[in-house]
């Protein structure tokens, strides 16, 4: 009955919204690539490059660059970590000068703003994350059109309001491993609900549509129960995993964390609710802010990429462009210590396949 | 008394001219007319709802569901356009006049039953972004007509459109705060309500019609935000009604009511653009600039109280 009052609200809320999208809510709208249910790697169909390239921009090659990067906010670990991996790339390069600045809330208008700051103070090169993929794009165009060398990393842009993108994981890649490792710890026909940003954010609003994509085709019995929305924030958070808890009850199983905020605060509510085992937690995050989760074993798995080797390829990126070594059209690029990095997509840069911390491998990372 | 207010906003102008001076000191990118016509429309959301606010805060009272109504404008005309599909105009007029019926809605609420602004503005706060995250099932609508752009990326001799549509909304609201019946009952009200309805002031017309320009101007906003970002989400405009508010009191309106200008209002909204823009581009970063802000504020509040003590004796 109660499922049936908060489905006809909804309903009658989005009476005029279309309904031809992702099976889970916070998905996106775009096309699914799910991987297969086993091991079998995907093929991938080469695209021509699509990004964008800047109006009469100096001649860069080899000479000291200023560099500014700018995520969706500064302040919390993930962040703090890139960061780490731009300084670190920047000191062994040499020839860069890079620094950090941003929101310190994930604000599509003040990162807007601060772009446009910079490309006022005359950078070179710009680094970003996009809090949204569309709102940012008018004011990279203007940085592409003062000659600035754009480059992102973590969450696109449109393609043509920046020249490269660093993918720090397939987008099905990582729903498949997220997927997976909650089918393993709840069972195939467990229940689950799913803790995300906004669902607006590209790269939450992506993994969600692959994970909707791939659990019907591999795992079609696991149940989805709702997803919610909590920012990047750490208090609502942890409110929206307990009010999880308590509208379910003991039909949820399972609650994935979308983000590095979302996952240890959502442990943090499956402790405290005392139902570390009964609950499962699965989700992006940092190691850090999980190893506590994941001693006491309320937590097996986290899944992640290595967001200082994402800062570091990003700036490696940058420079290759601003050298004038990444062309559109290649097909790999250097990054120092990570060797030899493939291009996808047209204009992408994957950084490698995803990473998952256990109790095991966990004490080896302190970011 | 009409001294004092004067005073204020001389303070200010003077602390205006120091911070430019000091700025453009500290970075020759500063005052370009570049940068600065940028800025004018960087500031350009906060200025129309700074307006409105103004008029609520003189009356006594607060809006804080500014940012929320200007959300909820910006989905409505999302929704009305892609969804229900309106031609473009058609689904700003529609948009707007719902961001409007949302303002009267506060106004209803607050004349009506007699709750206190703070409260009953801080439940619309929540209502209006609910709404706009339900009709818009928290998906973002793009693509809208390369014309459309012209509101929040256009120039009109060079001038940015949103902030020819500031300064012609600025010069109307200072008219009819300081030169109308209108304008004087707003005042009154604020300096004492009770007296102002026995000398025969519509109290609560007054006010209706206050809350119902603030929602007129937060949609305004809301369609040159839209504009400008070129894409509608439901949490736009976050935490606008605190910069605007902020813009309001460093502009030296009482938050007691029965005092302000609009000519205060744009001058802190332009000392607080000045010192954002100003201090990043002379190198501090993101968080530095808030704590400047701040200190500003609290300053600027702190001299115009001792100078006030001073002379009121």
């Amino acid at each position: 009955m109660k499922k049936l009052i908060v489905s006809l609200v909804s309903l009658a809320l989005m009476s005029s919204a279309s309904y031809s999208q992702s099976v889970w809510t916070g998905g996106d709208d775009q096309p699914t690539s799910p991987l297969a249910c086993d091991a079998t790697p995907a093929t991938m169909a080469a695209k021509p490059y699509d990004g964008g390239e800047p109006t009469g921009a100096p001649d860069r090659a080899g000479k000291k660059i200023t560099v500014v990067d700018i995520p969706k906010l500064i302040g919390i670990g993930y962040f703090a970590a890139t960061t780490k991996g731009i300084l670190d790339a920047a000191a062994e390069l040499g020839n860069v000068d890079a620094k950090t600045d941003g929101p310190t809330k994930a604000n599509i208008d003040e990162q807007i703003t601060f772009i446009d700051n910079y490309i006022t103070s005359g950078v070179d090169g710009i680094l970003f994350a996009a809090n949204d993929p569309v709102a940012i794009a008018p004011v990279l165009k203007k940085a592409l059109s003062k000659g600035i060398n754009v480059v992102g990393y973590d969450a696109n842009s449109t393609p043509d309001a920046r020249q490269w993108f660093v993918n720090q994981a397939q987008f099905n890649g990582i729903a498949k491993g997220l997927v997976d490792n909650m089918a393993k710890e709840i069972g195939e026909d467990g229940a689950f609900a799913i803790v995300t940003s906004t669902f607006t954010t590209p790269n939450q609003a992506r993994w969600i549509a692959e994970m909707g994509a791939y659990a019907a085709a591999c795992h079609p019995k696991m149940k989805w129960l709702e997803t919610v929305e909590a920012q990047e924030d750490n208090t609502l958070s942890f409110n929206q995993a307990t009010t999880l808890i308590n509208k379910y009850g003991p039909e949820l199983k399972g609650i994935f964390g979308m983000t590095s905020v979302a996952t240890p605060a959502s442990a943090e509510a499956v402790t405290q609710a005392k139902l570390c085992g009964k609950v499962a937690v699965v989700g992006l995050a940092t190691p850090n802010a999980m190893k506590p989760y994941v001693k006491t074993d309320c937590v097996k798995s986290v899944v992640l990429w290595s967001p200082v080797d994402l800062g570091y390829a990003a700036m490696h990126v940058l420079r290759a462009v601003a050298d004038g070594v990444l062309k559109p059209g290649a097909t790999s690029v250097k990054a120092g210590k990570l060797g030899d990095l493939q291009v996808i997509n047209g204009s992408e840069i994957l950084l490698g396949a995803p990473y998952t911390f256990t109790k095991d491998n966990i004490d080896g990372f302190d970011f | 008394m009409n001294l004092r207010w004067v005073r204020h906003e001389t303070i200010l102008a003077g602390l205006t001219v120091i911070a430019l001076a000091v700025l453009a000191m500290q970075s020759d990118k500063f005052f370009t007319s570049d940068n600065l016509l940028n800025q004018g429309r960087l500031m350009a959301e906060v200025g129309l709802v700074a307006l409105a606010m103004t008029f609520v805060i003189v009356t006594g009272g607060i809006d804080l569901s500014v940012g929320s109504i200007l959300g909820f404008t910006a989905i409505l005309l999302g929704v009305f356009w892609k969804n229900v599909g309106l031609p473009l105009p058609l689904a700003i007029v529609f948009a707007m006049a719902f961001g409007t019926a949302a303002g009267f809605a506060n106004g209803w609420i607050i004349t009506r039953f007699k709750v206190p602004p703070l409260i009953a503005t801080l439940a619309t706060l929540a209502l209006y972004r609910g709404l706009a995250e339900g009709i818009s099932e928290a998906r973002s609508v793009r693509g809208y007509p390369e014309w459309f752009y012209f509101f929040g990326q256009g120039e009109i001799f060079h001038v940015p459109v949103q902030l020819w549509l500031l300064v012609i909304a600025a010069i109307i609201a200072s008219i009819i705060l300081a030169r109308t019946p209108f304008g004087r009952a707003t005042y009154a009200i604020g300096a004492n309500e009770t007296a102002a309805h026995f000398s025969g002031i519509r109290v609560n017309a007054t006010k209706l019609w206050i809350y119902g320009a603030a929602g007129l101007l937060s949609a305004m906003a809301a369609v040159v935000f839209v504009s400008r970002v070129t894409t509608t989400r439901s949490d736009m405009g976050t935490g606008l009604e605190l910069d605007a508010i902020t813009a309001v009191v460093l502009g030296g309106t009482s938050i007691f009511g029965g005092k302000g200008t609009i000519v205060g209002t744009v001058l802190g909204l332009i000392l607080i653009q000045a010192l954002k823009n100003g201090l990043a581009l002379s190198g501090v970063k993101g968080d530095g600039t808030i704590v400047v802000i701040g200190v500003v504020l609290i300053g600027a509040i702190l001299a115009s109280a001792i100078f006030d003590r001073n002379r009121g004796g």
